[in-house]
């Protein structure tokens, strides 16, 4: 790693330092209805819409507030399903594509409803521009708006005292869209474009390339479903080289950008939690666990890269890498859109060295809990606190408490569950594709490295991340039906135990802090919530990453 | 709860316009406004032809062009995408030795030589339209030769290499790298 490798991941890491406050302070207004830039200029537009949906604002408690979403995203998923459906007859499908398979567009609705945006299809040969602009596009906006709200309805649980209302769904994801997400995205949209983003409702273009033959150059309105991809962790891209393709990622500094904007809301978010709980400590002690987290992976990442891609003589490895990112920005973006659950590329994972290859895999197998998504991030970490509050109750031998709320049976319960569900779906459902032909045919390596793609897609669809060892051929029946269902397990197997969670706290009392509180701002509970988080993830899964990537690993230094 | 879902579905149509109709209408009339080479995707011609996007490679096998990357895809942007083959994998390996004979043989380089592992490795798009300046330099005999240059014309395509490449972005992001349609245009423009 030379100089100037390193200057770009520092700069980097300070950029993302700079704006997690700036960004942080300005969505706690928001969420908290104060006064901010937008708000004068935006608020009619607000108020049209509870008028239009004939929405009054009153809050819910947790039932009708989970009822609301899973109502409105299975709304989302039927809608966006019906839409790939029919896209041969609607309009806006110049090169007049076919409509998808039907387990192949009920899996691509579900993957993008869950914030996943696994995609067993590829962009510019199977959608039209119909369904990637009012369909993807929309629902990237939405599932990020969803999270945005679980985060809220959890927060408020551990804030309120005596009261079963948790908040109003449909308040949450309105102002998430009308004062964050969309905002930000019109603004990266528009630099993307500046730096060679395509966006344009023309039919694809044919070329008459320099040695005279014929290139069909597939074009879009790419540079608004990107910006929302990226901000959103969404990840979806609309090539399916995703943003290693030209018109995605065309520059250095569109790659900068796209990386920032990666990690920008989860990073963010940590510092809206601490002022929204009341101590911006805490928020600073969650980023520091995060941001140690996300150090050590990208540790690792670059060692494995620049000391054992050397193959056939090579300097480094540049298979499935772009010359104008390089092999710096191309690990720098495998470990960020792993440790947030973004899942866009802008190199090919498959083609990573082993251990590089395992970093990302496990930044998805320890819960999408290093900044993660918007949103699930933080209440995915929320429920880490909680189990580490247990543990650390139990060595000191204190009724545990977080918050001034007290850590109860039904808290571990819902925590264990939401830390349990998406690893039961990675090694169970791993498990039996390694059984079955079905599950191994799709395989596009032999040897471990196979193991590894079928551990990474499924570690991929429970933690809603998205990303692949794209060699893996997943559009089959098989993989449609199981990356969807393990995609579902993985989202509301989450959220219906964090929003449950969030309706038993907020009717609990609060104690005031004494001398015996354990406290949960400092080093030495970030520590314990570092080494819970490793040891969860390591005990669970280091079995079967020694069967893929560590034993591939063994068998590349040999 | 019957309430909950006449809400719902009122907010996903609403949305569907404002996220969906909406904004992509807003940023393609903004961008138009401001960047209409790039909206539509970059395209160069040349009398009245299109040639492609500066954006998106093309395959160069010839002698006489500059040779671009390995493709998984030929350089067919209907998909894009990779080869996804594993750093162990026979194939992956095979196919770079092979590359690498036909790089040196192809050019007459002799002796031993660190070949830049972008020309013998394939990109991830499959529409990579980078290559290292020093790769460029590489092939300059060999295209050279191919069109019958003598050594002033020779020195043309020497700095023509200079002048085209791109440094890093601000002198500090990606790497240093030279488009190669863009060259090959430029050479064949060179009377």
């Amino acid at each position: 790693m030379n100089i100037s490798d390193f200057t770009q991941v520092v700069l980097f890491l300070l950029v993302l330092i700079i704006l997690t406050p700036l960004l942080g302070r300005y969505m706690a207004r928001v969420f908290l209805d104060e006064n901010h830039v937008l708000k004068t200029m935006v608020s009619p537009v607000e108020k049209a819409i509870y008028r239009l949906i004939s929405c009054k604002e009153e809050e819910m408690d947790w039932k009708k507030y989970t009822f609301s979403l899973l109502v409105f995203n299975f709304m989302g998923i039927l809608f966006l399903f019906l839409l790939q459906l029919c896209q041969n007859y609607l309009p806006l499908n110049p090169q007049k594509l076919p409509a998808p398979s039907w387990l192949l567009a009920l899996n691509t609705s579900i993957s993008f409803v869950t914030n996943t945006n696994w995609q067993s299809y590829g962009g510019e040969t199977a959608l039209s521009y119909l369904v990637q602009m009012a369909g993807l596009t929309v629902q990237n906006f939405l599932s990020a708006a969803t999270g945005i709200a679980v985060l809220l309805a959890i927060i408020r649980g551990l804030v309120r005292k005596t009261t079963n209302k948790i908040g109003n769904f449909w308040v949450d994801s309105t102002r998430s869209i009308l004062y964050i997400l969309l905002p930000l995205s019109i603004l990266l949209a528009i630099i993307l474009t500046a730096q060679g983003v395509v966006q344009t409702f023309h039919p694809y273009v044919k070329a008459t390339t320099l040695m005279g033959s014929e290139q069909i150059i597939p074009l879009g309105p790419v540079s608004s479903q990107i910006a929302i991809k990226q901000l959103g962790t969404n990840g979806g891209g609309f090539f399916n080289a995703n943003s290693a393709h030209p018109f995605e990622n065309p520059t250095p500094f569109s790659n900068f950008l796209e990386m920032l904007a990666i990690l920008l809301i989860p990073s963010a978010l940590t510092f809206t939690y601490g002022r929204l709980i009341g101590s911006n400590r805490q928020g600073w002690t969650m980023f520091l666990v995060m941001f140690t987290l996300l150090i050590i992976g990208l540790s690792i990442s670059y060692y494995s890269e620049y000391k054992f891609s050397a193959i056939g003589g090579l300097i480094n490895n540049m298979e499935g890498k772009e010359t104008r990112f390089g092999l710096s920005n191309s690990v720098l973006w495998s470990v960020l859109t792993t440790s947030a659950s973004n899942g866009s590329i802008n190199a090919m994972m498959d083609s990573l060295t082993p251990l590089a290859g395992m970093v990302a895999m496990f930044n998805i197998m320890l819960g999408e809990v290093i900044f993660g998504g918007v949103g699930s991030g933080i209440y995915g970490m929320i429920m880490f606190i909680i189990l580490t509050v247990f543990i650390a109750g139990l060595m000191v031998g204190r009724s545990p408490e977080f918050l001034g709320k007290k850590v109860e049976a039904f808290e571990v319960k819902m925590a264990i569950l939401a830390i349990l569900a998406p690893n039961l779906v990675i090694l169970a459902f791993s498990a039996i594709s390694c059984l079955t032909t079905a599950g191994i045919t799709g395989l596009n390596n032999p040897g471990p490295h196979g193991l590894s793609e079928i551990l990474y897609c499924f570690s991929s669809a429970a933690g809603n991340n998205g990303s692949a060892f794209a060699g893996l051929n997943s559009n089959t029946s098989f993989y449609n039906i199981l990356t969807g269902l393990g995609m579902v397990i993985g989202r509301f197997g989450v959220i219906i135990p964090v929003l449950a969670m969030a309706g038993n706290m907020a009717g609990k009392k609060t104690i005031p802090l004494s001398g015996g509180t354990f406290r949960t701002d400092t080093w030495l509970f970030g520590l314990l919530l570092l080494s819970v988080i490793i040891i969860v993830g390591g005990l669970t899964f280091f079995p079967a990453l020694s069967l893929g990537p560590l034993v591939e690993h063994l068998l590349l230094i040999k | 709860m019957k309430k909950q879902i006449i809400t719902g579905l009122r907010f996903l149509t609403l949305m569907t316009i404002l996220t969906g109709i909406v904004y992509p209408a807003i940023v393609t009339v903004i961008t138009s406004l401001f960047f209409n080479r790039e909206v539509h995707g970059s395209l160069v011609e040349r009398n009245g032809v299109i040639l492609g996007s500066e954006l998106i490679g093309q395959n160069f096998s010839s002698p006489e062009y500059f040779w671009s990357r390995p493709s998984f895809n030929n350089y067919n942007p209907l998909p894009s995408g990779a080869s996804n083959l594993g750093l162990l994998n026979p194939l992956l390996i095979n196919k770079i030795i092979q590359r690498e004979k036909e790089f040196l043989q192809g050019n007459k380089i002799k002796g031993n030589l660190n070949i830049p592992p972008e020309m013998v490795t394939a990109s991830a798009s499959g529409l990579d339209p980078h290559i290292s300046p020093t790769a460029a330099l590489l092939q300059v005999n060999r295209v050279a030769k191919a069109r019958g240059m003598n050594q002033e014309r020779h020195d043309q395509l020497v700095s023509l290499i200079n002048e085209l490449t791109e440094k890093r972005q601000f002198s500090l992001l990606g790497e240093p790298r030279i488009n190669v349609f863009l060259l090959n245009l430029k050479v064949d423009n060179l009377k």
